[in-house]
């Protein structure tokens, strides 16, 4: 009946609005008309208010939504370190993460030393997440009775959506000091600062899909001391990582860095691994040519050669701890 | 002329008739769920629930980005995303139902009304059937929507080891809507 209505009348009104006709009409029917066809449009906006449908309206948010919305992308990598070194993730804030980690002794060493598997080498460390793109950690390591520690920053986040950035940076710096007494102290060291080196990293990493995640590592090195006075201060490096997704809970893990500049008698360090993850822990297995877990010694001071069978096996592993509660989940 | 006067005067009548139908909406609705099946606690929550309803259809919508849920250990809330919910692939889950008992309720007045709301709640890309019992209060004008209830894990294709174990089997949802 409504609809018949406003048919007819906005007809009438079409009609109306033809000159010839117009002439003919008096004032008084055209604002009679004119008031009708108000009416009319105010019943029709009421039919349309009347048919709102939810449903429809939410999958056209939806839709928009996607367009509209920035999403950030998190898990490039399963945990803070790709192999030795470190990866674009950060702990978020409020995170304790403690990190164990051992490497063996080289695989050629034989049955007497089954393996390696005799010798250890050993980190013990914490990472804290200051807030989720600020974290910083400390450790020491039985190679070279070595402390360290490090702060991380992610400057770029990659995402996807509104705000399309393909790829994430970080920034690390770290500082190593050797307190191991040095054997041939030819070279009388003055002071401790000459044990100290320092490392900075530059981290872009992308994931270019579900499944695999790849990432760059421009490095300088900073020794305070150097072995010879021929050797340069500062070295560079330029690392490369990859994962692949295996499974859910297993990540494949490759890490080689390639040194620009270097000390003599030292050879790239090339990794590979598998992490698993289990719950509140990560492990992480690999086969290594390094035996340091400090930026400085498996970048600079790696001693192994994949050819020559001088690999070492290692893991990581690594458990979480909330220690800072968002107070309105529980 | 009198047929026009007379059409005019329907339509002016029926205008009145029809009451316009109100539209309550909201971003910030909050969502916690809580599947703690052992010692460590797997709780999450979501400030940024989407959700519109219509008083005398009763229609209710809700609408949350997977990724907006916070945990408090940050590796639980990646493996929330990666490994269970699948955010990538299955951005949002949403509920798309009536209010049963809509027809009965006054909107204009304040009070506090026991509701049961169904319709097809959407997580991971599974679509269930379900019916939940909750509470519509209005004080001062403003409406809102509280419910709790659970739901099967596994019932959303949602697979994992620990579903079980730490993880319980069915998880807890408490629902908190403030309409503008």
């Amino acid at each position: 009946m409504l609809r018949l209505c406003s048919i007819a009348n906005t007809i009438k009104l079409v009609r109306f609005l033809n000159f010839k006709q117009y002439q003919m009409l008096d004032i008084k029917r055209f604002l009679l008309t004119t008031a009708l066809f108000f009416v009319v449009l105010l019943n029709t906006e009421i039919l349309f208010a009347q048919t709102i449908d939810l449903f429809a309206m939410q999958d056209a948010q939806d839709k928009k939504d996607t367009k509209d919305k920035t999403d950030i992308v998190t898990a490039t990598f399963k945990t803070t370190r790709l192999i030795n070194g470190q990866s674009i993730e950060n702990v978020g804030r409020g995170i304790l993460d403690v990190k164990i980690s051992h490497r063996f002794g080289t695989l050629n060493s034989g049955a007497y030393n089954l393996f390696g598997l005799d010798n250890a080498s050993m980190r013990m460390g914490v990472d804290y997440g200051i807030t989720d793109r600020l974290m910083v950690g400390a450790g020491r390591s039985t190679y070279q009775k070595q402390f360290d520690a490090f702060l991380k920053y992610r400057i770029i986040r990659q995402s996807t959506g509104k705000r399309y950035m393909p790829f994430s940076v970080s920034y690390a710096a770290s500082i190593a000091l050797r307190t191991l007494d040095d054997p041939n102290a030819t070279t009388v060291q003055k002071w401790y600062t000459d044990r100290l080196s320092y490392t900075h990293q530059l981290i872009i990493a992308s994931k270019l899909n579900d499944f695999t995640s790849l990432q760059v590592m421009p490095t300088l090195i900073h020794y305070n001391s150097v072995p010879l006075a021929k050797n340069p201060n500062d070295l560079i490096s330029v690392g490369v990582g990859f994962r692949e997704r295996l499974s859910k809970r297993v990540n494949l893990t490759g890490e080689y860095y390639n040194q620009v500049t270097q000390l003599e008698g030292y050879f790239n360090s090339l990794s590979l691994g598998l992490d698993i993850e289990t719950g509140g822990h990560v492990f992480q297995f690999h086969v290594s040519n390094s035996t340091g877990m400090t930026d400085k010694t498996f970048i600079t001071e790696t001693t192994g050669q994949w050819e020559k069978g001088d690999i070492h096996f290692g893991f990581n592993i690594a458990r979480v701890f909330t220690v800072k509660k968002k107070k309105e989940i529980n | 002329m009198k047929r026009i006067l007379l059409s005019f005067l329907i339509l002016a009548l029926s205008a009145s008739a029809i009451q316009a139908q109100k539209l309550f909406a909201t971003k910030k609705g909050q969502l916690k769920f809580n599947a703690t099946g052992g010692v460590e606690a797997i709780a999450a929550v979501n400030n940024q629930v989407d959700s519109k309803m219509v008083d005398k259809t009763g229609q209710i919508v809700f609408s949350v980005l997977i990724k907006g849920f916070k945990f408090d250990n940050q590796l639980m809330e990646d493996h929330f995303n990666e490994n269970y919910l699948e955010s990538t692939k299955f951005p949002k889950a949403d509920f798309k139902g009536f209010i049963l008992n809509a027809a009965s309720i006054d909107f204009s007045k304040d009070g506090k009304h026991n509701i049961t709301a169904e319709g097809t709640l959407t997580i991971h890309n599974v679509a269930q059937k379900v019916s939940v019992p909750g509470t519509l209060t209005i004080a001062d004008g403003k409406l809102s929507v509280m419910a709790s209830f659970k739901i099967k894990i596994k019932d959303y294709g949602v697979t994992g080891l620990y579903i079980g174990d730490k993880i319980a089997p069915d998880a807890e949802i408490v629902l908190n809507c403030k309409y503008d």
